[in-house]
């Protein structure tokens, strides 16, 4: 079938606005975004910009805006987004634009190293393993499957107004820690979460949740971070 | 164009690029440049586990481990270096463990162990619970836990810089240079150690599980300064592809208990492996997978996959073990997995031959000869563990064990060794590659080029060869070369150039298709993951050697493709049959 995608492009090397550009492509229902993307650079325009590597959703990279929701190129059919009508391709909101679908990731990834997302431990190292039960291990499964393509914070409209606030992506790479039995940097952890741009900026919209191609109850995560905030406990 | 100067500079930031990275970090300055970002690296595609003989579940042992991959390899594994990993299997699992690794849990708190192919208990008797995993996407826990590991170490990544040439002084590695993509600048690495850590080929094949960017920039990069590649004729091939996609589907989904089927519902690897069934390794499951196609037993309306069963699995189980890989069938198929078959076919998988190198990690310049300076590890190099079939969980346990050591070489060699002069301008060669090809004006597309390169790999170069399917081969790669001389990119930018980075990728896999082709072609005799229908049987007598090919200029100034071969290390295990 033939569709028509439409994709704001961005080159400040050539002009200094962003403007729509409409393309048509012989699609299968079955086909990608990214098939789509990848049919455009490859047989009509070859500037056209995008990231994208694994191309099944485990990478993380192509993340972008389509039919004004955030989503992976890689993982959205065209048969689910009613190819009748044209289909909206843009970069994700809230982070610097590149080229095209190419945005900054820098402020994205710097809100997640800040939030110290690695295991914190004390004491002299165990021969073998760290005893866990499974149920411990269940506690934090869902914030493990983050694949950090910032679709969860880039679709947030408190990151969108402030540019201070981490972001849903950087309180579930805490909350992956803080609720791993066996961590001990939890205190640290929550007082970086504390302050007056961490997790008290989020208004429990749930365009996060909605935007996670992981399936992550981000917001879920953030509530039972607050909690533990307020109980000081996990 | 900026100049920096590292003790380390470490190619790829995969699980073998971050490995390294923990080690010499450690000890010495260490930069990691990356085309990507570390988190997009094709480790966390990864998904079924990490064999080590914990025995945390069952009786097992690392010598048992060490058996199996040798023999999974149909014997073409240099023994010593599989004794190596095998053994540091168990704090290589450890240590990720203690970085923090969520791995799924037994009853008693300890990590968690399952069935995987090739994978026995006492030389064969029959599977053993081995892998430890987290759920099925324990390339994505490893990816995630070493980055985060990077970050406490502060580890200096450089992001999006592809490297493009490695340059030598005096047969030693001395730097190298790598183009920003987000600028379009050039930038020299000074250093005293290189680590090629940048993964496999699978690109040259249109049906593959690797991801868009797996195109062989570290295998071209060294091929193209005369050095040598070994074993390239081995490829993986694995059994569960979806169909039509090549996206994996992790063969823990037969670990688990799912089951391949015909179109007479026949669980057909009884008969072609009666003791392990499904769990044989792949080479062998993806050629009784394509055979039941060729006799007309395949399904779907052209006859062309099988099924993979997992219908009679609980739901629950499958929800607790192998969640991602059911939601690709979902999501990317239509098809539920609790209720209905997958359809799937082997996809290109697994380079098996690589860059040279020994058992720690230090790169070869022939045979025997070591270049000072560079190392490499994981898909990119050949150490050999995995010889003519690597066996599954084996490459995630590579890439810590070969990671790790080559990261320690790297900065041992560093802490003693000092900077080299590097040439005068060393960037001519990156200079003319990339303006020459943002300035030509032919008419041949990039996409078009790599299309017909994909298509006569996959006709002739895969599951099955002959002697005549690989010389179709090389006649369409011949005029493939050709076009590829007449190929121009639309982008002339500098910024973010994915045209020109797409161009310059191709030519690796072009140059890569063609040493897989002449190696394959050489090599008349089947084993492992190299099947020759005209000789159809392992010959230990010729062929019991590894493939080492060299680039070589004639008088003319002709570029040829020169093989030589170099023994198999054996140290307990004799050749046998491979029966399962």
């Amino acid at each position: 079938m033939d569709v028509k995608v439409k994709i704001l492009r961005y080159n400040p090397e050539v002009v200094d606005e962003a403007e729509w550009k409409t393309y048509s492509v012989t699609l299968q229902p079955t086909d990608r975004v990214l098939d789509a993307l990848h049919k455009i650079k490859w047989e009509q325009d070859g500037t056209l910009t995008f990231r994208r590597s694994c191309g099944h959703g485990v990478c993380g990279s192509d993340a972008m805006r389509i039919n004004g929701r955030n989503r992976l190129a890689c993982k959205t059919l065209i048969k689910d987004l009613n190819p009748e009508k044209e289909i909206t391709v843009e970069p994700i909101k809230g982070l610097p634009v590149l080229k095209d679908l190419v945005v900054d990731m820098e402020p994205f990834f710097d809100a997640y190293r800040s939030v110290m997302p690695f295991l914190v431990t004390s004491g002299h190292e165990p021969t073998r393993e760290r005893i866990q039960s499974q149920a411990d291990r269940d506690r934090f499964d869902d914030t493990t499957k983050c694949i950090l393509c910032a679709a969860c914070t880039t679709s947030c409209p408190v990151f969108w107004s402030d540019g201070q606030y981490f972001g849903p992506q950087a309180i579930v790479g805490a909350h992956r820690f803080i609720f791993d039995s066996r961590d001990e940097g939890t205190e640290q952890r929550l007082e970086i979460l504390n302050d007056k741009e961490g997790v008290w900026r989020c208004r429990t919209t749930f365009n996060c949740t909605e935007a996670c191609p992981r399936g992550i109850e981000v917001t879920k995560a953030i509530q039972e971070v607050k909690r533990a905030l307020i109980f000081r406990r996990v | 164009m900026q100049r920096h100067q590292y003790d380390v500079v470490i190619v790829g930031a995969g699980g073998a690029g971050m490995r390294a990275a923990l080690e010499s970090s450690k000890r010495t300055r260490t930069a990691v440049l990356t085309k990507l970002y570390p988190t997009r690296s094709h480790t966390g595609a990864a998904q079924g586990g990490m064999c080590a003989a914990l025995a945390n579940v069952e009786e097992d042992n690392w010598e048992w481990h060490t058996f199996d991959t040798v023999k999974g390899g149909d014997f073409l594994v240099d023994q010593d270096a599989a004794e190596v990993m095998c053994r540091e299997a168990v704090d290589a699992v450890l240590d990720l463990e203690k970085m923090g690794l969520p791995f799924n849990r037994t009853a008693e708190g300890k990590i968690d162990q399952r069935f995987f192919g090739g994978h026995t208990r006492n030389h064969g008797e029959a599977v053993v619970r081995r892998s430890c995993f987290a759920a099925d996407r324990t390339g994505h826990m490893i990816l995630q836990t070493l980055y985060q590991q990077c970050i406490k170490q502060n580890v200096e990544f450089f992001n999006e810089f592809y490297v493009l040439d490695l340059l030598m002084v005096g047969g030693r590695a001395t730097g190298v240079v790598a183009y920003e993509l987000a600028t379009g600048e050039l930038h020299i690495f000074s250093a005293k150690s290189i680590v090629f850590a940048s993964g496999g080929f699978g690109k040259v094949f249109r049906t593959t599980s690797n991801a868009h960017t797996l195109t062989g920039d570290g295998m071209g990069i060294v091929w193209r300064k005369g050095l040598p590649l070994e074993d390239m004729e081995f490829f993986q091939f694995h059994p569960t592809g979806l169909a039509g996609l090549g996206v994996l589907l992790s063969e823990a989904a037969r670990g688990e208990g799912g089951i391949l089927r015909n179109k007479d519902n026949e669980r057909f690897m009884e008969r072609y492996a009666p003791t392990v069934k499904d769990l044989a390794p792949r080479d062998m499951v993806a050629r009784a997978m394509a055979n039941e196609v060729r006799e007309g037993r395949g399904c779907g309306p052209d006859g062309a996959y099988v099924m993979l069963d997992l219908t009679h699995l609980e739901p629950a189980h499958i929800d607790a073990k192998l969640p991602d890989i059911t939601e690709f069938a979902r999501t990317y198929l239509g098809v539920e997995p609790y209720t209905e078959q997958i359809p799937v076919f082997p996809t290109a998988h697994y380079a098996m031959g690589g860059i040279p190198t020994n058992i720690k990690g230090e790169a070869l310049a022939n045979n025997q000869d070591v270049i000072p300076g560079l190392y490499a590890a994981g898909e990119v190099a050949c150490v050999s563990v995995h010889g003519a079939n690597r066996l599954g969980t084996n490459s995630l346990l590579d890439i810590n064990v070969f990671g790790r050591r080559a990261g320690i070489a790297a900065a041992e060699y560093a802490e003693t060794a000092s900077f080299e002069e590097l040439p005068d301008q060393p960037e001519t060669f990156v200079v003319d590659l990339i303006e020459g090809m943002r300035n030509a004006t032919g008419d041949e597309r990039v996409a078009a080029i790599r299309s017909d390169l994909q298509a006569t790999m996959d006709l002739n170069a895969q599951v099955y060869r002959t002697e005549g399917s690989l010389k179709q081969a090389l006649t369409d790669i011949e005029a493939l070369k050709l076009r590829f001389a007449n190929v121009a990119v639309q982008d002339k930018g500098k910024r973010f150039n994915t045209d020109l980075l797409e161009a310059v990728e191709l030519g690796f896999l072009i140059d890569l298709a063609e040493v897989l082709v002449v190696s394959a072609l050489a090599r008349k005799e089947s084993r492992g993951g190299h099947f020759r229908e005209d000789y159809d049987k392992r010959d230990d007598v010729n062929f019991m050697r590894h493939t080492m090919a060299y680039r070589s200029i004639d008088a003319e100034g002709n570029v040829n493709i020169r093989l030589d071969y170099k023994p198999v290390v054996q140290t307990r295990y004799k050749p046998m049959e491979r029966k399962y």
